[in-house]
């Protein structure tokens, strides 16, 4: 077999962050190649470099299809070679129909014309070889997800596709739905078109893929032929997450008091898709001085669980119970969650935490106003100290406080809105994913602050998706897949290996019915 | 992190200064050419006493309405629907005390409640149901012309009572015998609002300098001074030499003070800004963002409702035609001074400029003699050109 695809010594990063280092990786034709690895580390921007989305010239390395050195300006470039993506958050345009969706960029025309019959007639053909039983002109909203799913792959085979790039692209669907998704995969590869799976779900991987590759801090560590000999799942989550503890984490006096946030069957529904209950019935407790954290994938319902007990930020029809620092708050709106002492540091600083107009002083003050002001009357001065001290006591690196927060670094601004949430006092805070993004030093910064927060007797919660920095600085690490908790750790039990088994056991458990569907070829 | 991160880097502190705050009195610099470009063109014309109270006169309404749509557009939204309200309400004014003969105080109160349920009735679409505010008050636009034309049932209605019309046309009673040409009590107010927003400022100066803050350069300092003061007391003289201060300019300085201080010093106005700003982000900093949207559309409604009321005074009469096209001038007024269509960026001293921008240009290009249709032109141009430099300012 000779190489379609070669990816030579390939090299990003961002901002003086190294997001790819010197990887390489070969795709045969007729080959489903699987790419695997944990969130972060350089699945996606691989394929970005692949795909052309950051065009020749901002990475280093060579891409060679079909022999030949290639240089992709943009998408269109590597799309004109067959290199089609689907990525993860699917891009149809929901109330055009199905045919109008996968002849959006070429439609078969005649001086501009669009020939209604012709696209009528190729929709049908195409809406064939993916095994979808729809008429072209159904419109794509009212389609499930995994039928829309197939329309993407539709609209790839319509670009005369030889390499499919595939992000996660079973993560939200069902058994059967993924069985056939599958099922399509192998299909193409007896006709000569190789696919590029990236997927979570190691038990897919392990039953589909010809080869394996995996990548772990944005270097390759492992590629695995699966022809030769089976491939155990234990096997490639060893490769995943297999590396020293190379980061430092500071030291802390831990002093565990009695529990400060007890949550008990706690329930939640997707605010638009009201039947789906994305947090199942869970309990969860933190105590004073502890640091907790929740591991899991992406999509797991982290986010979710916090801001939906964050004064019901997000989620609809929200039952159970709430007691905080042994009292039952209201925790019914944002304010009333604050007041009762509840912090949320959001994920995404950018859209959620920050106002990057403003300055670092109004940031600061925004959630506690009532403590810098008389009668609805902000103390300017008052203000200005208080935004100060925070500025010297997190060392928020600014010219002054009167600088744009869109003007600093991400850690900087990571420290700005961490001072707005110890403005107000909290007794327990919930920091979602508090280092994304963030250099190293900025992060043993964070993870300092951290420390004092629980010596001084808060609790402190974290969602990571990096797992060393969990193990690093919880007292306690509480495993969420799909929207329950599937296991929990102390410190000194908890490992990257058994934490990531925890969550692939039961991805196994979801996907072990569409392997079976898979198997008997049931699907159609 | 050693000291430096304390320390502020040393910049030529008067060019760093200056620099900074070019941009804050940028659009009254342009004011100031404006009005000297108008002043030598119409031979001075432009600032004798009658003509300056009869721009005040003239743009009062305008000032007061973009007083709330500048709150309204930091938010991130906007009303198109003002001029209908204040046509509606002048009718309903006019059929008040005109033709049912209500008094003019009750039915002053009364027209300023109907503003305000007309803001709450829009306001409670955008905040509470996310409708777009400016498919809401495009229906609010039409609703209420189609009102003030039913109410009126086509007719104009007038003449308002004595004390009505002294809202736009009368002038504050002169307390002390006059002498000569000029009306002493609107000197001495002058004079006294001079000294008081000179020692205003100096007093914040002295009190943020004794904290520590670095505060702005004496020499600025005192030529900041000695030009505010001055222009005050110029405009007063002027002012006192026609009829003494009229009516509505006292209430139009009341509300730029007032919204100028809530807007800079209150939490309610600090929370205005961050919802424009952010609104996801405010709302997850406990900022309650859909009331506040609620308020400050019922705030414009209110503030309609005054310019209604004293746009028919000035008439003396209400007709159908009554704040057609009044919704265009608030808008650019408020972007010519700098607010920003995105939300979060706008100040009320700016909206004011921006106003009397627009008020000295009408008023100059009709001295000229420039007709109706190349004023439109003009005014045009004028809103792009400043809309423009403040994006590319922006870029920068």
């Amino acid at each position: 077999m000779t190489a379609m695809l070669e990816m030579r010594g390939v090299s990003k990063s961002f901002a003086g962050v190294q997001a790819l280092r010197d990887v390489n990786f070969t795709v045969e034709a007729g080959q489903i190649h699987a790419l695997v690895g944990e969130n972060g580390a350089g699945k996606s921007t691989l394929m970005k470099v692949l795909s052309g989305v950051y065009p020749a010239g901002s990475y280093d390395g060579a891409i060679i299809f079909d022999g030949e050195e290639r240089r992709f300006r943009d998408i269109n470039d590597s799309e004109a070679l067959g290199i089609i993506i689907i990525h993860q958050e699917l891009a149809l345009i929901p109330l055009m129909s199905i045919a109008e969706n996968i002849f959006l960029s070429h439609p078969p025309s005649r001086f501009g014309v669009i020939d209604r019959n012709i696209v009528h007639r190729r929709t049908t053909e195409l809406l064939a070889q993916v095994g979808l039983r729809e008429q072209p002109d159904t419109l794509v909203t009212d389609l499930g997800v995994g039928k829309q799913q197939l329309v993407e792959i539709a609209k790839a085979l319509s670009k005369r596709v030889r390499l499919l790039i595939l992000d996660e692209p079973t993560a939200s669907l069902n058994e059967a739905d993924s069985a056939a998704l599958l099922e399509r995969l192998l299909a193409f590869r007896d006709q000569g078109i190789a696919s590029i799976l990236i997927s979570h779900k190691l038990n897919e991987v392990a039953r589909v893929a010809d080869r394996i590759t995996v990548l772990r801090d944005g270097r390759t560590v492992d590629s695995l032929d699966c022809r030769t000999e089976r491939i155990e799942e234990d096997r490639i989550i060893r490769s995943m997450v297999n590396r020293d503890l190379a980061h430092r984490f500071p030291e802390r006096k831990v002093e565990i008091g009695e529990p400060v946030l007890t949550v008990v069957n706690w329930s939640v529904h997707h605010p638009l898709h009201t039947a789906r209950q994305v947090i199942k019935n869970v309990d969860f407790t933190v105590r004073r001085g502890e640091v907790v954290g929740i591991a899991g994938l992406m999509g797991a319902g982290r986010t979710e669980f916090a801001m939906s007990l964050f004064g019901r930020s997000w989620g609809y029809n929200i039952s159970g119970k709430v007691h905080l620092d042994g009292r039952e708050p209201d925790l019914s709106s944002v304010p009333a969650a604050i007041d009762a002492g509840l912090a949320y540091v959001t994920e995404d600083r950018k859209q959620l935490g920050l106002i990057l107009a403003d300055d670092v002083r109004k940031n600061v003050t925004l959630s506690s106003l009532r403590r810098v002001s008389e009668r609805g009357v902000i103390d300017d001065l008052i203000e200005l100290k208080a935004a100060s001290d925070y500025r010297n006591r997190m060392r928020i690196r600014c010219s002054d406080v009167y600088q744009e927060t869109g003007q600093l670094s991400g850690g900087n601004q990571q420290k700005v809105v961490l001072s707005k949430w110890l403005m107000t006092d909290p007794k327990v805070l919930l920091l979602d994913e508090p280092t994304r993004g963030i250099d190293v030093g900025a992060k043993y910064e964070i993870y300092c602050i951290i420390n004092e927060l629980a010596e001084a007797g808060k609790g402190v919660v974290v969602i990571s998706s990096e797992m060393p920095e969990l193990l690093g600085i919880c007292d306690r690490i509480c495993v969420m897949n799909d929207g329950a908790f599937v296991g929990e750790f102390a410190k000194d039990e908890a490992t990257q290996e058994n934490i990531m088994r925890a969550i692939m056991r039961n991805v196994r458990m979801q996907g072990a019915g569409a392997g079976a569907a898979l198997a008997q070829g049931a699907v159609r | 992190m050693t000291d430096k991160t304390v320390s502020l880097p040393e910049t030529p502190k008067h060019a760093g200064f200056i620099k900074n705050n070019l941009r804050n009195y940028g659009m009254l610099l342009s004011l100031l050419a404006i009005m000297l470009f108008f002043e030598i063109m119409t031979d001075g014309t432009l600032l004798q006493p009658l003509n300056l109270t009869n721009l005040v006169l003239q743009n009062s309404y305008i000032v007061i309405m973009a007083l709330g749509m500048l709150l309204v557009i930091v938010t991130g939204h906007i009303d198109l629907s003002v001029g209908s309200v204040a046509g509606f309400v002048g009718a309903v004014a006019a059929v008040l005390m005109v033709q049912y003969h209500v008094s003019y105080p009750v039915a002053f109160v009364f027209c300023l409640m109907v503003g305000a349920a007309i803001g709450a009735a829009q306001g409670y679409w955008v905040a509470y149901f996310g409708i777009p505010s400016f498919i809401v008050t495009l229906a609010g636009m039409l609703v209420f012309k189609g009102l003030a034309l039913a109410v009126l049932q086509g007719k104009s209605v007038g003449p308002f009572p004595q004390t009505f019309q002294k809202l736009s046309s009368g002038y504050i009673p002169e307390l002390f015998p006059s002498a000569g040409t000029l009306y002493p009590t609107s000197l001495l107010i002058g004079i006294a609002l001079a000294f008081v927003l000179v020692l205003a400022s100096a007093k914040s100066r002295a009190r943020e300098a004794s904290h520590g803050i670095e505060v702005e350069p004496y020499a600025f300092f005192l030529a900041k001074s000695v030009a505010l003061a001055g222009a005050v007391l110029y405009f007063t003289y002027l002012i006192a030499s026609h009829r003494g201060l009229p009516n509505v300019l006292v209430i139009m300085t009341a509300l730029i003070a007032l919204y100028g201080f809530v807007t800079r010093r209150t939490v309610i106005g600090r929370q205005i800004y961050a919802v424009g700003g952010n609104a996801k982000a405010a709302k997850l900093s406990g900022v309650k963002a859909e009331r506040l949207t609620f308020f400050t559309f019922v705030n414009m409604g209110v503030l309609a409702a005054l310019a209604g009321l004293v746009f028919a005074a000035r008439l003396n009469t209400a007709t159908p035609k009554a704040g057609l096209g009044f919704e265009l001038d608030v808008i650019a007024a408020c972007f010519i001074g700098g607010a920003s269509a995105y939300g979060g960026v706008g100040r009320v001293g700016g909206a004011v400029v921006g106003a009397m921008i627009m008020g000295v240009m009408n008023n100059g290009m009709s001295i000229l003699g420039i007709g109706i249709d190349y004023q439109q032109v003009i005014k045009g141009l004028v809103l792009l050109g400043a809309v423009c430099i403040d994006v590319y300012n922006q870029r920068r």
